[in-house]
């Protein structure tokens, strides 16, 4: 579980159907993945939740970025589908909790994956948040990048001072990150003084009312994504409540030597 | 010696940032590289030390294939200062600050004590040795971070733009300083943009433009070198530009200094006279 | 002094910082006219950037500390006025084009500053497309900042700032990160605004070589102090070198021609006049 793994929720600017939707519509359908996980606890649903959204990554051309976020999320999938399994239930049903993570992970993989922070602000801006609390959103997303260019020029700035940060016991590791923290923080601290400085010098926070330069229009694609999102929660709810899924019954479950076993 | 053959770098998300670098650098030499942002000057300095290894190709110091050394023991012999020294303090005095290096390198606490004292010293620092290296100016935290590269005596000292904010008096100082390594037969390499800073350390020059080698010589031959320097978005030195606008006069034309040109201004003067 | 023309106007001006022992600009008495193309420099610490920020009211608003004494820009006093009033009249670019572009789009970044002052959006549509066509970077309105270079950002901060219209700009060693071309450029950018559209412009810089062709008048300063103030010829002397102030290259060389016996009318600032000077010597 490297850095990389970020890269996975990192915006990248490309013309895709996918990246061409209002925000507002992607996060409702992100949220409506969401439910739909959250709803379903068979095996075959929640598979179909996750396997769903395989096609929607291709189409984003975002695939390889979209497999180092579940590479990422592999070491905590493994572990819940372990926790699950030790504590006495299912094959199938820690296999499910796996794999609903991995639908959670996913769907919000692609949405971050697709909306640019200024979108997401002007998203927020719409649903009437206060400005000055989607400006401090949209510029801690994208200061996320640069920190992390700030990280690896501080780490390779101590190494060659001859920090070894992958020698020495645990102890050692920990004090290894002294030197690589505190110029990241000063560094991070310098940076929004002069932001804060550019702010106040272009009148930052001056007037109550403010019309933005652009604004999000909601386009037939942006209605059709919502409407197809109501269907298909609609859809699983009537699935889940009426309709008897197939399971998977593989009789293997934790020995009985842990005492809260059932 | 620091030595690439065919080196070739390129980040795993994209292309090839060096495209096939063939140099050397003997010991005790004074190099500048130069190019334009974005040529790959740093990229290239960072294989120095190691914290770059190739793609293709290979990097040699002293003979020895970085490949085959960490970072932590080539910088033994290979310093290389940061652009930002903000991206390296966090001691709490600026003793500590230097020390931290020759900490990491194993020196015995009396060696520390001293070597450190000398370089304070040395790069007129000794002032602050207790205060915090937060509160000192952007210039003398510059001194800082290089001291607490020299402190431990590296063969090779490589600096990453070091003139960026400085003041004419800083930049004077950093020169006859540089001049001083130089004459202490320490290779010296300085990535930097600096046209008039370089015309007036007169070193060998490495032009880098897009990833690759496009000059190679003495600094008297690629500052006067108009179409060259043009590539690679550099400028060239004001003397140069005048001694060329005045190349029908019989005047000099791969003078940089200043006091060369009023050299051979006085002789053309003596002959009209 | 006709006040009409001042742009800017500092009395008796002292500042000390928060926590700091002495102060880092004192006794300054100096002003701008309207128009004027002046470049500010001197050793680094010597207040420069102070001075700037006490013209659009980072000090004392942003920078608290020990005033004494006031500046007014275009009749406004900093101490009276809040910076987000100050700064429909006095912009500032500043040395990092990285931290003061914030959007993912050039042209939302330049919308930034009308957007904040509360302007209608066909107002503010009007004055981005001014800003991007003053400093010639139309092409680049839909990229994302980090994605230009150096240059490019500098020219997309000036535009920013130009697009709230102010009268006076204040420019704090904003070639510092760039490569010698760009630098060039984006003086020219700045001596083009000067003279097209009047702005005052206060500029600092190191780059002496660069930037006093431009200047109608050089300010110097040394440990808080306003020492030399006129123009660049007469300012770039043995006092101006003594403070450790770095001339340009051609000047040195003509001054130390004078003093072998060349005769100059007047000492030349940039290579095309110490060529045409040398050339009426050596050739007569």
């Amino acid at each position: 579980m490297s850095i990389k793994m970020f890269e996975g929720f990192k915006f990248t600017r490309l013309s895709t159907p996918l990246h061409n939707l209002d925000p507002r519509a992607k996060f409702f359908l992100t949220i409506g993945f969401f439910a739909i996980a959250l709803l379903f606890q068979n095996l075959y649903a929640l598979l179909a939740v996750f396997l769903v959204q395989l096609p929607l990554v291709v189409v984003a051309r975002s695939t390889r970025r979209w497999l180092r976020s579940m590479k990422g999320g592999a070491l905590l999938a493994v572990l819940i589908f372990v926790m699950n399994f030790i504590t006495g239930t299912t094959f199938a049903f820690s296999l499910s909790m796996t794999i609903r993570f991995l639908a959670l992970i996913s769907s919000f993989s692609i949405f971050f994956m697709t909306t640019s922070p200024d979108d997401l602000g002007l998203a927020l801006e719409s649903m009437k948040v206060p400005y000055t609390l989607c400006f401090t959103f949209t510029t801690a997303v994208r200061l996320v990048p640069t920190m992390a260019v700030d990280a690896q020029t501080v780490v390779d700035a101590q190494r060659s001072r001859g920090l070894e940060v992958d020698k020495g016991n645990l102890l050692k590791r920990v004090r290894n990150y002294v030197p690589i923290l505190i110029p990241l923080i000063v560094n991070a601290i310098r940076r929004s003084v002069e932001l804060a400085e550019a702010l106040e010098s272009r009148a930052f926070g001056s007037t109550e009312k403010r019309e933005s330069l652009i604004t999000l229009k909601m386009r037939p694609s942006d209605y059709l994504t919502i409407l197809a999102t109501i269907v298909f929660v609609t859809a699983a709810v009537y699935v889940n409540l009426y309709i008897q899924l197939p399971t998977l019954d593989i009789p293997i479950k934790m020995p009985h030597i842990w005492p809260w076993a059932s | 010696m620091i030595k690439t053959e065919t080196l070739h770098f390129a980040y795993p998300t994209g292309d090839d940032v060096l495209k096939g670098i063939t140099l050397e650098i003997g010991d005790s030499e004074f190099v500048a590289i130069m190019g334009e942002n974005g040529a790959g000057k740093t990229t290239l300095i960072k294989h120095f030390n190691g914290l770059h290894k190739p793609t293709k190709g290979h990097v040699l110091v002293d003979d020895v294939d970085t490949r085959k050394r960490s970072v932590a023991s080539i910088s033994r012999d290979v310093g290389l200062v940061f652009q930002n020294p903000d991206h390296q303090l966090f001691c709490e005095t600026v003793r500590e600050e230097v020390a931290f290096s020759l900490r990491n390198f194993g020196y015995e606490p009396e060696t520390i004590e001293r070597r450190t004292k000398n370089i304070l010293e040395t790069l007129d620092l000794s002032q602050y040795a207790d205060s915090s290296p937060f509160t000192l100016s952007g210039g003398e935290r510059k001194r800082v971070a290089l001291a607490s590269v020299l402190v431990w005596n590296p063969k090779h000292v490589v600096l990453d733009e070091p003139t960026i904010g400085q003041d004419y008096q800083q930049k004077d100082r950093l020169r006859n300083f540089i001049l001083q390594l130089v004459s202490q037969r320490k290779t010296v390499i300085i990535v930097t943009h600096d046209i008039e800073f370089v015309a007036e350390c007169k070193p060998r020059v490495i032009l880098l433009s897009k990833g690759s080698i496009v000059a190679d010589g003495p600094a008297r031959k690629i500052l006067t070198d108009e179409r060259l320097l043009d590539e690679c978005s550099l400028v060239r030195p004001q003397i140069s530009s005048l001694m060329s606008s005045l190349n029908d006069l019989g005047l000099g034309q791969d003078i940089i200094d200043v006091y060369t040109a009023r050299a051979s201004i006085l002789e053309a003067f003596r002959r009209v006279k | 002094m006709n006040t009409r023309l001042a742009a800017v106007e500092v009395r008796d001006l002292t500042f000390t910082y928060v926590g700091s022992l002495k102060p880092s600009i004192s006794d300054l008495n100096f002003s701008i006219d309207k128009g004027q193309f002046v470049v500010l420099t001197g050793p680094s610490g010597c207040g420069k950037t102070s001075v700037c920020r006490c013209l659009n009211g980072l000090i004392p608003h942003f920078y608290s500390g020990e005033l004494q004494g006031d500046v007014v820009v275009c009749g406004l006093s900093i101490r009276e006025k809040p910076t987000s009033e100050l700064s429909r009249k006095v912009g500032f670019v500043f040395q990092n084009p990285e931290n003061q572009l914030f959007s993912l789009s050039v042209e939302r970044d330049i919308a930034f500053g009308p957007e904040n002052l509360g302007l209608p959006r066909a107002e503010t549509r009007e004055r981005v497309e001014w800003a991007l066509e003053a400093t010639g970077i139309s092409s680049l309105r839909y990229r994302a900042p980090y994605e230009l270079s150096g240059g490019q950002q500098q020219r997309a901060a000036i535009s920013a700032v130009l697009a709230m219209k102010p009268e006076v700009m204040v420019l704090d060693e904003p070639t510092s990160f760039l490569d010698p071309k760009s630098a060039v450029e984006i003086l020219k950018v700045v001596h083009d605004l000067n003279k097209r559209l009047g702005i005052t412009i206060v500029l600092v810089e190191h780059r002496l070589d660069l930037a006093s062709q431009y200047a109608d008048r050089v300010l110097i300063m040394d440990k808080g102090k306003m020492i030399l103030d006129g123009e660049p010829s007469d300012v770039y002397d043995e006092r101006s070198r003594l403070i450790g102030v770095g001339i340009p290259r051609i000047t040195f060389l003509a001054q130390l021609l004078q003093k072998d016996g060349f005769p100059f009318s007047k000492i030349p600032l940039t290579v095309e006049e110490a060529s045409a000077a040398l050339r009426r010597t050596l050739r007569p």
